[in-house]
């Protein structure tokens, strides 16, 4: 018997007035395994990513955790399960108001009332990890480059070693050292928890490095989704033209279209 | 016509949804005021940021209204001999109505821009998300500390304002006006009641939290991008400077003569 998929999403929908980025979506993600959702810009990756972790409720379909329905939890029931995801936002999403350390420990702070002396000892080694001086902790997040802040989010988002982790767009905006440095990280992060992750990223080169398992979601559906060797030889033309960065083929014809019309 | 009845019925409706929307949000925000956790490091830093960091405009402004008050008043009674009355007129006024209208419409600008402009950037970076994800609601982490220190701080604000504007015309009636400091003094106290003081300190209450509402309100339902942030900063001042001229006829007529 097959073992249950840590994630399963089953006829996803969302709409959002007219538009519809959702249209059921289904995917599975098995235990310890990383996922890399790819697709061209607006099509909805991260509303998808927000609908694991119950940031947004889909219209239909049905998100389980572990084969718990999400979708049926109550806001407490949802703020526990939440405690199990570790998630990074695109810009990371660093609080401005508090120094770094308060930002890294703040569920332990929080959730877990963790002393103040205690959450900096465990802020420092978590940035010293991941190759931070630890005098970082007494800094803002407005006073660090981005990629030191992408460090940060990834220290809050692994700090109380979650089972699962979501990182959204974990390498946008960093030079491809930087990136690779940030992929290194999720993926040392990744095998020291064994946790299953779920990425979004546009950048092939990143979505190599860290995915087992890639999927493509276009038009609100996934199009295709199999091994990462497997990408090249998909056999789904948007795959190909996503995958090559190809300007010509049918992710842009309604752009060609378009462009000669108007 | 069709469509000017069109307009005017869009506009009636989106008025009416605004209403909701807002008295909705005022609920959740008590509901989550009185439920734990409490964000007490949260509420102590509201309570300095309103509080004690609006201390010098309240108190120039309550400062020169005073001042402005005691020469007013004193050329307007000069005109049927009835300069005596220059303190009392100050006392009253700067208790009962220029003191809380004053500093609440100060700290309207002040605090209800700030508000917006924090929350409202919270949400476009995705700030507000990262909370939820930590587990932490943001209503209870945001909304609730910042109402609760509203409604704390513009009493001792407006109360402190109250002494400053008497203070003023003081100045004014004794140095400038030529009036006897104790005579001036015993003028002050003589009408004065607890009565007058206080209704000043509730309606600096209604204020604060009005002003912490519209301030909350606007920048958690903040529009996307620098321009979402900006408009939401405009509409959290100019909704808290109309609802505090709202509150204050409706608080005055509760206690009209108390």
């Amino acid at each position: 018997m097959a073992a249950t998929p840590k994630i399963e999403l089953a006829g996803v929908t969302k709409s959002f007035d007219a538009n519809h980025v959702l249209k059921g979506v289904n995917l599975t993600v098995a235990p310890q395994e990383s996922l890399v959702i790819i697709g061209t810009s607006g099509c909805g990756k991260s509303v998808l990513m927000k609908c694991l972790n119950g940031l947004i409720r889909p219209d239909t379909g049905s998100v389980k955790i572990e084969g718990e329905e999400v979708l049926d939890q109550g806001r407490a029931a949802l703020e526990d399960l939440r405690q199990h995801f570790g998630m990074t936002f695109q810009f990371g999403a660093l609080f401005d108001s508090l120094p770094i350390w308060e930002n890294v420990t703040f569920r332990l702070r929080h959730q877990k009332a963790l002393g103040k002396a205690a959450a900096r000892d465990i802020a420092a080694q978590t940035i010293t990890q991941l190759g931070l001086a630890p005098s970082v902790i007494d800094q803002y997040p407005a006073e660090l480059s981005g990629g030191m802040q992408k460090r940060v989010a990834l220290a809050r988002a692994i700090v109380d070693e979650p089972e699962i982790l979501l990182f959204d767009e974990p390498t946008s905006g960093l030079d491809p050292i930087t990136g690779g440095v940030i992929d290194r990280l999720i993926i040392d992060a990744r095998k020291r928890l064994g946790a299953t992750t779920v990425t979004i990223s546009h950048d092939m080169a990143s979505v190599r490095r860290i995915a087992d398992k890639v999927a493509m979601l276009h038009n609100g559906v996934i199009i295709w989704a199999g091994p990462a060797d497997n990408m090249n030889e998909s056999g789904v033309p948007e795959v190909h033209q996503f995958v090559h960065g190809l300007t010509e083929g049918p992710l842009t014809n309604n752009w060609t279209i378009y462009q000669a019309g108007s | 016509m069709h469509r000017f009845v069109q307009n005017l019925g869009r506009t009636a409706l989106n008025s009416f949804a605004a209403i909701g929307h807002i008295s909705l949000f005022s609920i959740m925000a008590i509901r989550w005021i009185l439920t734990p956790p409490y964000y007490w490091q949260q509420l102590l830093r509201q309570i300095i940021d309103i509080g004690y960091y609006s201390l010098p405009v309240v108190g120039l402004t309550t400062l020169f209204s005073g001042m402005v008050l005691a020469l007013q008043s004193y050329t307007g009674f000069a005109r049927f001999s009835a300069e005596d009355t220059v303190a009392t007129v100050v006392v009253l006024s700067v208790t009962r109505e220029l003191g809380p209208v004053l500093a609440g419409l100060m700290v309207a600008g002040r605090i209800g821009a700030s508000m917006a402009a924090e929350i409202g950037t919270m949400r476009v970076t995705d700030q507000i998300d990262a909370l939820e994800t930590l587990s932490t609601r943001p209503m209870q982490y945001l909304v609730a500390p910042r109402l609760v220190a509203g409604t704390i701080c513009l009493p001792f604000l407006v109360l402190i304002g109250d002494v400053i504007g008497v203070f003023g015309g003081y100045l004014v009636g004794v140095y400038r006006l030529g009036f006897n400091p104790s005579v001036y003094l015993a003028r002050t106290l003589e009408y004065l009641e607890v009565s007058d003081v206080t209704l000043g300190l509730i309606k600096a209450a209604v204020f604060g939290f009005l002003i912490a509402l519209m301030g909350c309100y606007h920048g958690y339902h903040s529009g996307l991008g620098a321009q979402g942030v900006g408009r939401a900063t405009t509409n959290a001042v100019v909704s808290a400077s109309i609802l505090i001229l709202i509150a204050n006829y409706v608080v005055t007529t509760i206690f009209f003569g108390g």
